[in-house]
């Protein structure tokens, strides 16, 4: 090698590979370079490990070092008999447990509850392997099949009728509302300064309320004459599946590719049947257990699947209303959230329980359950709306310029185009709602629903595990419980999360 | 001479106040190929994005092969199944394969089963010359590489008029050539295009007529030859020579 730098260069013998000088690999390159390679880092490593000592290590004392492992009552877990200063009271959790899981539910019949968790584990986790084949009806399973399923199973009970009864009795009730009203209007005519408007208005109303009795007779009589029959829930099943069966075929295209849709129609059917004939529908079913028996972690999951599963459409809905030319239907939306995101949950909640029923007309009661149903899904529901609607944003014109150059109508330009891109931006926002959806359940413990942590605080009440530690290890337990749901969620989004933007990726 | 396929007449358009197109007249022989040149602003995207019923207008009327498009944009459904565009922009759906994006209008919008579309949206990737790269996903290619498709993805329709709003604009030069030479292979087979550029070279070629815009309205068409051989109007030759340099 000469000093004179030379513009020309041709290397001769290759060099060869040497270990790097200081150790950058393993346990000590770690050290070396991430956790002592400054003087902050070596403060921040320093904190860190102080925080883990002062969280860890008093946990892991409570929890399993100073534990009672078992027991028959309080007095295993006081100090004086264990001969030391006891961490969690296991026990307890093992006496509480069944009513920790299943609240007040009848115990000869807490295998529908078992039941019910199986079914929705079966149908679930095969929806959420992405590998796995038939989505489409397996989505269709558990969204529509198993929540009626699970209803029956659940709360019991039985039909009376099916399709036929059901559209029969809505529509009746319809069209009474709407004579209603034109009665009402009638009386008013009598007293008011526009008594003329409102006698013609109602004399309107109440001439096409009699109009639709007219027109809805064939179906009333019809069901009315099932009802008389001895086998009225067969008979009226018969005659709705004919009727959907037709329908189908009809609109699916006829004799020419109508096949399938019938097909796929009389198998419904045919699922239909077998459900209710193994389930006993037709004679009254499973004994009823009232919803006010429910409780525990069968609370908890019924309120927080309902509300993910049906928040999410909810959410969608409002927030494509939001972005809507349409203003009717946009302030109808802008008003819809912005009233459920200033009000508390708890407030919600309290209303849907103890003031609604005193606005609904007096022979129109929802179950408790239900009304606390409604409101945590519409309250989650404008949250997803604002989520939804951040994805809607940040989705280029261009995007639906594109489809609609290609011909593709509104509803799918946003179904396939628009929305599907949207979601997958805010996936971890939808995900945060739900998780604390998920948590937010507890609240309803204060309209006298008894879910998880409802339930382990009427646990507290009872004389035979009070202890210094009983409150501690109850806390704990839910904690580890709340905690598996929604680690589990966190989890699970961000594998979706990651395989849905792959596209992202080069 | 035959009925046109796209009739433009007394076209009027406003932003608000601002008149932005005015008094358009233009019709477009099937087979032929127009080039659209003008300024910055002076109305060009909303003239051809108005014949797809992106834009409204308020007054005059739009034909597209005997389909009539008027201020109250009756027909658009019927319309945009004649007309394919090709954006500046490309607008693939970044979430769906190339395959996908080719396939997605046939099958939602014709009813083709998808077995069809796929082989129709095989053929048409072919003839852009990207047949091996049907299961990547848009974000995965260059930008000539992406208009190709976007072109490819509108040919799937059978479009019967293809619109181009300056679809070389946003690519590096090096690709410039490769989008033009698809383009010129669709002129060739005798497609009825209309295409908003600055590449004179491509008009030359190509066009059968250019049609200079300024201001939202059309200051002068003619045949390449003629255009940039003599252009009549004073603003034309301003415009030809800043941009011929
Ligand atoms: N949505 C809109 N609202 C108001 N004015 C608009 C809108 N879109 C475009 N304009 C105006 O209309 C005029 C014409 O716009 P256009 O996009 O058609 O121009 P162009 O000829 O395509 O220009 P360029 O070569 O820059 O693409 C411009 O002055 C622009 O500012
Ligand atoms: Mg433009």
């Amino acid at each position: 090698m000469s000093d004179v730098i030379s513009s020309s260069f041709v290397r001769r013998d290759l060099l060869a590979e040497r270990p790097a000088p200081v150790k950058t690999t393993g346990f000590i390159g770690l050290m070396r370079t991430r956790l002592f390679n400054s003087p902050t880092n070596i403060l921040l490593t320093i904190l860190g490990a102080l925080l883990l000592w002062f969280t860890i290590v008093p946990s892991v004392k409570f929890l399993m070092v100073d534990a009672v492992w078992s027991g028959k009552d309080r007095a295993a877990c006081l100090a004086e008999n264990a001969g030391f200063a006891v961490g969690a009271c296991w026990p307890y959790i093992q006496a509480k447990f069944p009513q920790l899981i299943y609240g007040f539910y009848p115990e000869a019949e807490r295998w529908r509850v078992n039941l019910t968790l199986l079914l929705a584990a079966i149908l679930l986790l095969p929806l959420l392997i992405p590998r796995l084949p038939a989505k489409g009806l397996n989505a269709g399973l558990f969204f529509v099949a198993f929540p009626v399923v699970a209803f029956f199973l659940l709360h019991g009970g039985g039909i009376k009728g099916f399709g036929l009864s059901w559209t029969a009795g809505l529509l009746q009730l319809f069209d009474e509302s709407i004579v209603g009203a034109g009665q009402a209007l009638l009386t008013s005519s009598k007293t008011s300064a526009i008594g003329p408007l409102l006698w013609v208005l109602g004399s309107l109303i109440a001439l096409l309320g009699t109009v639709i009795h007219w027109l809805i007779f064939p179906l009333t009589w019809l069901r009315d004459y099932i009802q008389g029959t001895g086998q009225s829930v067969w008979t009226d099943f018969a005659v709705t599946a004919a009727i959907v069966c037709l329908i189908t075929f009809v609109l699916g295209g006829g004799v020419r590719t109508g096949g399938r849709a019938l097909a796929s129609s009389i198998a419904t059917f045919i699922a239909i049947a077998i459900v209710i004939k193994l389930m006993d529908l037709d004679h009254g079913g499973l004994p009823v257990v009232t919803t006010n028996l429910w409780g525990g972690l069968l609370v908890t999951l019924v309120v927080s699947v309902t509300g993910i599963v049906t928040s999410l459409p909810i959410g969608i809905a409002l927030a494509l209303g939001r972005r809507s030319t349409i203003p009717l239907i946009r302030i109808f939306s802008i008003a819809f959230i912005e009233f459920w995101r200033g009000v508390p949950l708890i407030t919600v909640l309290f209303f849907a329980t103890y003031m609604l029923p005193l606005f609904l007309p007096g022979n129109f009661t929802v179950d408790g359950l239900v009304r606390a149903l409604i409101g945590i899904a519409l309250f989650t529901g404008a949250y997803q709306a604002e989520n939804v609607r951040g994805g809607l944003a940040a989705i280029p014109r261009g995007q639906s310029e594109a489809a609609a150059a290609l011909g593709l109508s509104w509803w799918k330009t946003t179904s396939l185009i628009v929305l599907p891109q949207a979601l997958r931006h805010v996936i971890p926002n939808l995900v945060n709602s739900f998780i604390s959806l998920f948590k937010d359940t507890s609240l309803v413990s204060i309209v006298a629903l008894f879910d998880l942590l409802g339930s382990l605080r009427a646990s507290f009440a009872d004389p035979k595990w009070s202890t210094p530690s009983t409150a501690f290890t109850g806390f704990a337990f839910a904690g580890i419980i709340y905690f598996m749901f929604c680690f589990g969620m966190s989890r699970y989004s961000l594998f979706v999360e990651h395989r849905l933007n792959a596209h992202r990726r080069n | 001479m035959s009925e046109p396929i796209v009739k433009i007449s007394g076209l009027n358009k406003w932003y608000g106040e601002f008149h932005v197109l005015r008094d358009i007249d233009l019709a477009v022989q099937k087979g032929e190929r127009i080039v659209i040149c003008g300024p910055s602003g002076s109305g060009k995207s909303t003239l051809i994005r108005c014949i797809n019923a992106l834009e409204e207008f308020q007054e005059g009327e739009i034909v597209v092969d005997g389909i009539e498009l008027g201020p109250n944009l009756k027909h658009i459904d019927a319309v945009r199944r004649e007309v394919g565009m090709v954006f500046q922009s490309f607008n693939l759906f970044p979430h769906l394969t190339v395959l996908d994006n080719c396939t997605l209008a046939p099958i939602w919008v014709r009813n083709i089963p998808k077995k069809d579309a796929e082989e129709t949206a095989m053929k048409f990737l072919e003839r852009v010359k990207i047949p091996h790269q049907a299961n990547k996903f848009p974000g995965q290619m260059s930008g000539g590489q992406q208009q190709r498709v976007a072109i490819a993805r509108a040919l799937t329709m059978n479009p019967k008029v293809m619109l181009f709003d300056e679809p070389t604009s946003a690519l590096d030069p090096e690709m410039v050539k490769e989008v033009l030479d698809t383009m010129v292979d669709l002129a060739e087979e005798g497609m009825t295009m209309l295409v908003v550029t600055h590449e004179m070279g491509f008009a030359r070629e190509v066009a059968n007529r250019v049609v200079f815009m300024d201001a939202g309205q059309i200051i002068e068409a003619n045949t390449p030859n003629e255009f940039f051989a003599a252009p009549q109007h004073a603003r034309t030759k301003l415009f030809l020579s800043q941009i011929l340099r």
